[in-house]
């Protein structure tokens, strides 16, 4: 209970919405040592000059991450799967509305 | 006649703002860690801004054409009308949040019942003033909740800065004769609900933290009437010094 | 993969311009030069909100005040997301500060030195900010991906502070005698620190060569000074301010101003701490730090509750 390590907080990541509808995206990093602090330092720091609509703030230690080395088997994979492409399909002329 | 009353009034909510304001830009730079600083520094930016708002707006009633900065920079302690806690010294980081949460709360319940004004600028500076100050409030309460019931040495800092503070509540609420034609005129609301509903959200916010309220507390006052702490002398001689060395310059 | 081969792969990607990312392998020295920059540019941030701070209480007018309140808020919240990409090396914000306060750590220079007028917030604002902006403009280029992003953030919001600036020594170079004397007594104190802000001429530049092998720099220190020079002294005469320095003349040959060097010597006298302000600069900051210390221990504190009730609903 006599913890007295002086600390800066921990690390979260903040995820903004511009604009009510789109995407929630990263756009840095804060400290903070609560989920409320997490919440209004990311709107002080991250919604200064009107970016944002919504925050997300995730602690960083919760995201999990693709490796380099992941990137072969878990992305080029899926180069040749042209069938999951509309241009694949060969629709006639003249029909519309598809 | 009336519109030196309303002149006044605007004095009290420009001046509650600036001096609040500077007090906190004193923080800046010097806060206990980075993302605080910067939090701290944005309350302090919108507290300028309203006070820019109101005294622009005050300087225009007077029709003396004197400027917002003529108001700021060239009073003398005398014609000062903030609440005296906005002046205290900001102390440690315990006594800044307490003074900050005191006056947010005030703020909040004021602006919510000023934004109904008759007068059409007090209503829309009250408009904006009141999202910021939900804000401030937030900011401020959710620091009482976390020095409250955080460590021991907290716990008792906040106490401590709670016990010398409390003397200079009632002040805030102060009204004299200009303030009660203003009411007549639906201009201002009347102070006693907003008191009430001050206490309410005080008792709240004290309850979360784990401290108590002081009781039987002799009341400072004497703001309304530009009489002053020690302090202030200080504050504005710093905050006036450009303005006074070079009479007429322009910034 | 063997070392050989991950290094021919991070070579290959600088050479394609790629950006390195923070779970890639990268040299231990590249690491290391990143982590002593980036700390570097964070720390001059923060450093950097003190001779600005000092005349946020005595700034001549409200919308003066607000602007430079404004300004050295975004410093602070620079140095943050500077710090956050520093993090990305594997190094905590707490060793970072700790090598500041301890004076392991460098910042930049020019923050030692006094401001001792208002001038001074406009001289700092046109010729500092604008020395600093051609540096960060070059480094949202740079080849670590999680620096090159905070930089791309900081340019975009830095854009007012030089015209902030500027306007300040607008006003004082269009006003009173007074005020245009405070006007160039800055210019005098500031233009050859500002000079310096670029660092040692390439030839006596240790680090110079790696960071530009590695394309975390693009242009040479320089090369970024002349430019400087050359887009300042239009904008100086603009306000009828004198630079300081006799030898000032346009080279129609290399077609920019040739100029005289500022004086190394004050450069390494303050780069080994005996520059005018180098204790008082670590002196608010280690104080800010301690006084914070309380703080800090009560929002863990309160933190840890937070999260043990989290758990148990």
């Amino acid at each position: 209970m006599s913890e007295n390590t002086d600390s800066q907080g921990t690390l979260w990541e903040i995820f903004v919405q511009k604009k009510a509808g789109q995407p929630f995206v990263h756009c840095g990093s804060l400290h903070a040592f609560d989920k409320e602090m997490a919440l209004q330092n990311a709107r002080d720091l991250y919604t200064r000059r009107g970016e944002g609509t919504a925050i997300w703030a995730v602690p960083a230690s919760a995201i999990v991450a693709s490796s380099p080395e992941d990137m072969g088997p878990f992305f080029d994979t899926t180069n040749d799967k042209v069938y999951r492409h509309p241009t694949f399909y060969q629709i006639p002329e003249g029909i519309k509305y598809i | 006649m009336n519109n030196q009353a309303l002149f006044n009034f605007l004095l009290r909510i420009g001046d509650t703002n600036l001096i609040l304001a500077q007090r906190l830009s004193e923080w800046t730079g010097h806060g206990p860690f980075l993302e605080e600083d910067l939090a701290l520094t944005n309350i302090a930016l919108d507290l300028f801004g309203t006070s820019r708002s109101v005294l622009e707006y005050a300087a225009k009633i007077e029709e003396k054409g004197r400027t917002e900065d003529d108001l700021a920079f060239l009073r003398g302690e005398r014609e000062f009308v903030n609440p005296l806690i906005c002046e205290l010294p900001n102390g440690d980081y315990a006594f800044t949040i307490a003074r900050q949460c005191i006056v947010d709360a005030f703020q909040l319940h004021f602006y919510s019942e000023l934004v109904k004004s008759k007068d059409e600028t007090i209503a829309g500076i009250s408009a904006k003033a009141i999202k910021e100050t939900k804000y401030h409030f937030r900011h401020s309460a959710s620091w009482m909740e976390r020095f409250g019931n955080g460590t021991e040495e907290s716990h008792e800092r906040l106490q401590n800065a709670l016990n010398f503070i409390w003397a200079y509540t009632e002040d805030v609420f102060a009204t004299d004769a200009g303030y009660n034609e203003l009411i007549k005129t639906g201009i201002v609301p009347e102070m006693a609900a907003i008191k009430s509903a001050w206490e309410k959200s005080m008792n709240e916010v004290l309850a979360k933290s784990s401290v108590s309220k002081p009781e039987n507390v002799f009341m400072q006052k004497g703001s309304l009437k530009g009489i002053h702490t020690e302090q202030f002398g200080y504050l504005l001689t710093e905050m006036q010094y450009m303005q006074r060395a070079f009479p007429g310059a322009k910034w | 993969m063997e070392t050989i081969d991950l290094e021919q792969h991070f070579d290959a990607k600088l050479a394609k311009n790629e950006m390195i990312e923070p779970k890639d392998w990268m040299p231990d020295n590249y690491r290391k030069h990143l982590i002593r920059q980036i700390s570097q540019h964070a720390h001059s941030e923060i450093v950097g909100m003190l001779p600005e701070g000092n005349w946020i209480t005595r700034a001549p007018s409200l919308r003066a005040k607000i602007v430079l309140l404004a300004k050295v808020q975004d410093e602070g919240g620079h140095g943050l997301y500077l710090y956050t990409a520093a993090e990305t090396l594997q190094i905590s914000r707490e060793e970072l500060l700790d090598q500041l306060h301890t004076g392991k750590a460098k910042y930049s220079s020019i923050f030692n030195y006094q401001t001792l007028t208002w001038a001074d917030i406009g001289a700092v604002g046109w010729l500092v900010d604008g020395a600093a902006i051609m540096n960060q403009v070059m480094l949202q280029r740079t080849s670590y991906g999680p620096y090159a992003r905070a930089m791309v953030r900081i340019c975009k919001e830095e854009s007012f502070h030089q015209r902030q600036g500027y306007e300040i020594m607008c006003h004082l170079a269009f006003g009173t005698p007074a005020q245009k004397e405070m006007a160039q007594d800055a210019m005098n104190r500031w233009w050859y620190p500002t000079l310096m802000m670029f660092g040692p001429k390439d030839a006596n530049s240790s680090n110079s060569a790696n960071a530009i092998k590695w394309k975390i720099k693009r242009e040479s220190n320089d090369e970024l000074r002349q430019r400087f020079v050359n887009q300042t002294v239009a904008q100086a005469e603009y306000l009828g301010i004198k630079i300081p320095d006799e030898n000032l003349k346009w080279n129609e040959t290399k077609k920019g101003y040739d100029f005289s060097d500022p004086d190394w010597a004050e450069f390494n006298n303050i780069i080994h701490g005996h520059g005018p302000c180098n204790k008082e600069r670590i002196g608010a900051r280690v104080k800010a730090h301690e006084n914070g210390k309380w703080v800090r221990e009560a929002a863990a504190a309160f933190g840890k509750k937070q999260n043990a009730i989290d758990v148990a609903a």
